[in-house]
């Protein structure tokens, strides 16, 4: 699987360390300052709405709504293959956006306002990217 | 009138050779430019103590500054994209005004169609560990720039109805005014039917919505009112200036329909004291047709929503009641990576009445209008003459 992977993979450090290990786990955490009790996205040390430095790591509900997509017929490195794939930004129920990619749906079926929760692509063995999939009603 | 309000004039403007440059590295077409703008000026190269140049080389700026043989008094290489110009502008002005400088030379050039070609690469580096871009968005396919544009335009036809026809109305006025311009680099007629059956690039947005690439740069010499008056040419008056940003990756664009350009441009007529009814001529950045758009809502040309059925009808077009683009802008006149200085070129020559078959008839005021990265920075310039 490893030698598999051809994709751009995140160079992770200490300040978002947390996030990818939680992913890995199978869980989306967020960072919330304690201050203000504002979300924010991506992770940092501190607020970048209060700057208060007293953050701390919260386990998003990873349920959401698709606040933008677009098809790309033009492929980023190491996606050639997967022409045409879509990329999404999520508005989280936290609050704060985040880029992903809606799975288990065609392209053309991904719309704006659309419903959607979490799932983990466990692409490498030490990365595992949080992907998207329509929130299906449950009888 | 503002602080900064007729305290310098913009007195010479030129381009470089344009399109397809293989024999040319961007230096030497940045020597070209800044030779051929000293000569519309009727000014030499030891007038200028003020340097202000942007580029993606490593400290390019001062490279640039020692290649072309000039020690500066006041030096800003300040690079938020292809709006770095316009905040150039604003910063010669303000060193102009202070005393800091007397003759502020803004340069640049790129060549992305020859370094593809004759395999240079470009020197635009990403991938730095700490650009939260590359942890965040490029593991999922992210590129930058045509699918952030796409993005931003999925969600203005989601909340206000705007579609690719209306999207396509701003390629084919471009189009109109390439076909006038003889430096143009594509000037055959272009319908809105060839727009929306062009490649489809990222959704919404097609191969016609996007701009060009091609070699080329610029060159525009600002000064003091007091030596402005005293040159060969009419002075092009800096009215008013404004300059924001407001985020780097498109994930942090607040609200994905505004641009920085509501700042910039809401300072940039508060200076000047006037108001966009008051603008005979639009110079917009056209990375892609629905950047003109978002600038003409956020410009306060038309209510946000609006943009759709504001540029209807050709309303941008030779003839229309909005001329924009008037060289064909980067969508059919060039691209080279960071356009904004060839909106200042162009607007300085139809205020001055230089441009011919595509001349706006007693054109007074311009606004010029940068946009860099993915909609993230944006300056605003207003210009007049007498």
């Amino acid at each position: 699987m490893t030698t598999e992977y051809k994709k751009p993979l995140p160079y992770i450090h200490a300040e978002t360390r947390a996030y990818w290990e939680g992913a890995k786990a199978h869980e989306l955490l967020l960072r919330k300052c304690r201050a203000c009790g504002r979300y924010h996205f991506y992770p940092r040390d501190f607020c970048p709405s209060c700057f208060s430095f007293d953050v701390e790591w919260v386990k998003a509900s990873g349920r959401g709504t698709v606040y933008s997509v677009t098809v790309c017929h033009r492929p980023a490195e190491g996606f050639g293959k997967d022409v045409p794939y879509n990329i999404v930004l999520v508005e989280l129920e936290e609050g704060v956006r985040m880029m992903s990619t809606v799975v288990e749906c065609a392209n053309d079926d991904v719309l704006i306002g659309m419903a959607v929760e979490v799932v983990y692509d466990d692409v490498t063995p030490e990365v595992t990217l949080p992907k998207f999939r329509p929130v299906r009603k449950t009888n | 009138m503002g602080v900064l309000t007729r305290k310098a004039a913009i007195v010479g403007v030129s381009e470089s050779d344009l399109g397809y440059t293989p024999d040319k590295t961007s230096l030497q077409l940045i020597a070209q430019a800044t030779n051929r703008a000293l000569d519309d000026a009727g000014l030499k190269k030891s007038d200028i103590d003020g340097f202000f140049s942007a580029g993606w080389i490593t400290m390019e700026s001062i490279m640039v500054a020692e290649y072309l043989g000039i020690q500066p008094a006041y030096s800003d290489n300040t690079l938020p994209g292809g709006s770095a110009f316009e905040f150039h502008v604003e910063h010669a002005v303000a060193a102009i005004s202070a005393g800091l400088c007397e003759t502020a030379l803004i340069c640049y050039a790129e060549t992305p169609l020859s370094d593809r070609k004759r395999r240079m690469g470009r020197s635009f580096t990403t991938g730095a560990p700490q650009e939260p871009e590359e942890q965040f968005e490029i593991p999922y396919g992210q590129w930058v720039p045509v699918p952030t544009y796409a993005l931003a335009a999925q969600r203005h036809m989601y909340q206000y109805g705007t579609t690719s026809a209306q999207l396509a109305e701003i390629a084919v006025a471009a189009r109109k005014w390439a076909s006038l311009n003889p430096l143009a680099a594509m000037r055959d007629p272009l319908s809105i039917e060839d727009v929306l059956a062009s490649p489809m690039m990222s959704t919404p947005l097609r191969l016609r919505d996007c701009c060009l690439v091609n070699d080329g740069g610029g060159a525009v010499i600002v000064t003091t009112a007091e030596r402005a008056v005293n040159l060969g040419k009419k002075p092009v008056w800096i009215l008013g200036c404004g300059e924001s940003h407001t985020h780097r990756s498109i994930t942090g664009m607040p609200d994905l329909t505004v641009t920085p350009a509501k700042f910039s441009g809401q300072r940039a007529f508060s200076m000047a004291g006037l108001s966009p009814s008051d603008i005979d001529v639009l110079e917009l950045y056209d990375s892609f047709t629905i950047t003109v758009l978002l600038q003409l809502e956020d410009l306060g040309f038309c209510p946000k929503g609006e943009g759709g059925r504001f540029v209807e009808g050709q309303r941008l077009a030779p003839g229309g009641l909005q001329p924009a683009n008037t060289g064909g802008g980067g969508l059919s006149c060039l691209h080279t990576g960071m356009f904004g200085i060839f909106l200042l070129i162009e607007a300085a020559r139809q205020l001055r009445g230089e441009c011919g078959d595509r001349q706006v008839r007693e054109a007074k005021t311009a606004l010029c209008n940068g946009i860099g990265g993915s909609l993230a920075s944006s300056g605003t310039v207003i210009l007049g003459v007498d």
